[in-house]
């Protein structure tokens, strides 16, 4: 129950608001590489008991993942393929900032019905706004158009995915290390490999385009 | 010797990557191939060894049924795979695109064994996500935009539903942590299942079953499957279609093991019929007026991992059906990708309506397409006649009308779907002379899809007493009548 955790994870809340109602890619990365500086210490704070130099490992590597290694990928992807903007939302700004707000409200409702093994140990706020990062996560994937923002989506579900295994990370011994490696392929798959040869063949990076696979109308 | 199944594949792949032949590195996946298949008949003859490496690997009934198929199918790509690969590089693929296509399949092989014989969770997940990798590359063969894009789709959806399974992983670790347990090994889950927490519980199966249901091609999130089916190579769609989505769907299957020794069956069953019918739905509406016979034939796996989340949600005698049904539909389907490849190959479109004429223009594959349309609808004297009857008959003894007219519904609809493009190509007029089929078939295309039709035949009117032995011990442990 520390005060700096309480803080910390408003900070994050505030992160998924910009990203939610931003529509700069500059902006989408920064939050991005706020966000895993973020879990970084959030992973130090958060840990009862257990062992000490595990969770200062998985600190230092999810810190220079998620917080150093993915934006500056993500940085360099989006100098090669020349977009600044995600200009075509499915859903504005405005309306998604709108939603945003009733997804936090679903996530506390939600964690308020699940019950914790350990009560007392672990911050009240941890699962809701790990759930609030998911639904973000899910909710940029199907309104956010480009290639790029699809992959920023994914990386914040992982984010998402994280932050809730922090405080469980006692209870299970690798998963939190997994996601990280799921982390680690999938974003050097994706981004190195396809984001590349998606801008090479259709000289652009937007998913709209990826479109001639479909089923004739019915 | 189940590390074995595991490791010579990967180890012979990176061989094959500092290869400079292209003999060697064809002959290598069929040697791999043949000792994989080897060691799987093994498995059958030496007792099953269920807890090797503390328990982490090891092979229950569910996990031999399931090597089997693969091990089967990939010997029977494999071969058509050398004749495939010979006729691409005459027309495009360099030596190097070649071995590396080799070493991906290789890699795709040895990580389905690796979900087959997983018996903890966090591996089976890690071994699932690895399917998703290895196989990314063989659907992206053709370097085309169509191939780059269904690729996309692939990764980025079934990377999502691997990201929900993680999640699923964890509420399940967290359900143990309740009562102390947290060993995720399979064996000692079933144990302690009664002592999980439940809400945790139902929250950790809901999320896998979607994450690696998402990967078993379940609808609404099938999206990448017509896609990826369609656009990759004939023969890694027969590896997709007939053993990949059942590695998914045993993932979705362990899970379920544990839900129902944890007594949540009965809150789980609706989900699956549920879904089931759904898919089914989806399949039904796609297959009829598909232009496309490759979509067509991906719909149509759709369709029948459909039934199989069925059989599973109505239980009982069902079980032994959807098993049974699996069986057969991984043979048929993986016959009818080879056909489908030798068709694409010789008039080179995918466009139902180019192709005609194919009993005169390809008299093997003609008739094995004719043969596969039959067996795949669920005609009799066919396997998946068989099955397909289990399921209904225990949807009408469970008293479950709605569930039994909907199956029947759907498999009428798509019979007509599919049997009215398959006549028509199969029959149809002859093509013109401007397009006459540009390749004539030969041994290393038409044989591997006769030896599985060979297979089909002898599953057919009857089944084998050895395999219906085996099927309702398999059946028993997913909560089936044996």
């Amino acid at each position: 129950m520390l005060p700096i955790i309480d803080s910390l994870l408003i900070i994050f809340i505030l992160t998924n608001l910009l990203l939610l109602g931003s529509g700069r890619l500059a902006t989408y990365i920064q939050m991005i590489a706020v966000q895993g500086v973020l879990l970084g210490i959030l992973t130090v704070f958060i840990q009862h008991g257990g062992f000490r130099l595990r969770f200062a490992l998985l600190a230092i590597g999810s810190t220079a993942i998620k917080g150093i290694l993915f934006p500056l990928l993500l940085a360099r992807a989006t100098r090669l393929v020349h977009i600044k903007r995600e200009l075509e939302p499915v859903i504005g700004y405005t309306g998604s900032l709108i939603i945003g707000a009733f997804l936090l409200a679903l996530s506390l409702w939600i964690s308020s019905r699940l019950p914790i093994p350990t009560p007392g140990k672990i911050d009240d706020y941890v699962l809701p706004i790990a759930f609030f990062t998911i639904f973000t996560a899910c909710f940029l994937m199907i309104s956010r158009t480009k290639a790029i923002t699809q992959v920023i989506s994914y990386i914040v579900l992982e984010n998402g995915i994280y932050l809730f295994g922090i405080p469980f990370a006692g209870e299970a011994p690798v998963l939190i290390e997994l996601g990280l490696l799921l982390d680690l392929t999938v974003g050097i798959f994706v981004m190195g490999i396809i984001l590349y040869h998606i801008n090479r063949e259709f000289s652009s990076v937007n998913v709209n385009e990826l479109s001639s696979l479909k089923d004739s109308r019915l | 010797m189940i590390i074995a199944l595991v490791l010579i594949p990967s180890i012979l792949a990176l061989t094959v990557l500092f290869l400079r032949s292209f003999r060697i590195g064809r002959a290598t996946l069929i040697g791999t191939a043949i000792i994989h298949a080897a060691l799987t008949i093994a498995t059958w003859l030496l007792p099953l060894d269920t807890r090797i490496l503390f328990g982490v690997l090891g092979l229950d009934e569910l996990g031999r049924l399931f090597l089997t198929i693969v091990s089967l199918l990939f010997l029977v790509a494999s071969f058509y795979g050398v004749g495939y690969l010979a006729h691409s590089s005459r027309a495009h693929a360099s030596q190097r695109t070649e071995n590396f296509f080799i070493v991906a399949l290789l890699f795709f092989l040895s990580t389905m064994t690796l979900v087959t014989v997983c018996q903890h969770f966090e591996l089976l997940w890690v071994a699932i996500e690895a399917t998703t990798l290895a196989s990314a590359p063989l659907i992206y063969f053709h370097r085309t935009k169509q191939s780059l894009e269904a690729t996309w789709k692939y990764l980025m959806i079934c990377s999502f539903g691997i990201a929900i399974a993680l999640l699923g992983n964890f509420c399940f670790s967290i359900s143990g942590a309740h009562s102390g347990h947290t060993s995720m090994i399979f064996g000692d889950l079933l144990a302690y299942a009664p002592f999980l927490q439940i809400q945790w519980l139902k929250a950790a199966f809901i999320l896998l079953f979607v994450g690696y249901a998402t990967k078993m091609g379940m609808a609404p999130l099938h999206t990448w499957l017509p896609d990826a089916h369609s656009e990759a190579p004939s023969l890694v769609s027969a590896l997709l279609s007939g053993a990949l989505l059942n590695c998914a769907f045993l993932g979705v299957l362990r899970a379920y093991q544990v839900a129902q020794a944890a007594g949540l069956a009965r809150f789980l069953q609706p989900v699956f019929i549920g879904f089931g019918l759904v898919s089914m739905a989806f399949a039904a509406i796609f297959i009829i007026r598909q232009t496309d016979f490759k979509r067509m034939l991906a719909y149509s796996s759709v369709e029948h991992m459909g039934i199989l989340l069925l059989s599973v949600g109505l239980g009982g005698a069902a079980v032994f059906g959807g098993m049974l049904h699996m069986i057969g539909h991984s043979l048929i389907k993986a016959m009818l990708f080879l056909v489908a490849g030798n068709i694409l190959i010789a008039y080179r479109t995918k466009s139902t309506q180019a192709v005609a004429g194919l009993q005169e223009a390809l008299p093997v594959s003609g008739a094995l397409w004719f043969l596969g349309l039959f067996a795949i609808t669920g005609l009799p004297p066919f396997g998946l006649f068989t099955s397909e009857f289990i399921i209904l008959k225990t949807a009408l003894d469970q008293n479950r009308p709605l569930v039994a007219i909907l199956f029947l519904v759907f498999l009428a609809a798509i019979f007509m779907g599919m049997f009215s493009i398959g006549l028509k190509m199969l029959l149809g007029k002859s093509p013109e002379e401007s397009k006459q089929p540009l390749r004539k078939e030969w041994l290393w295309s038409t044989g591997p899809p006769v030896f599985l039709a060979i297979l089909i035949l002898l599953l057919g009117p009857h089944i084998p007493r050895f395999l219906s032995f085996h099927l309702h011990k398999v059946a028993e442990l997913i909560g089936g009548v044996g």
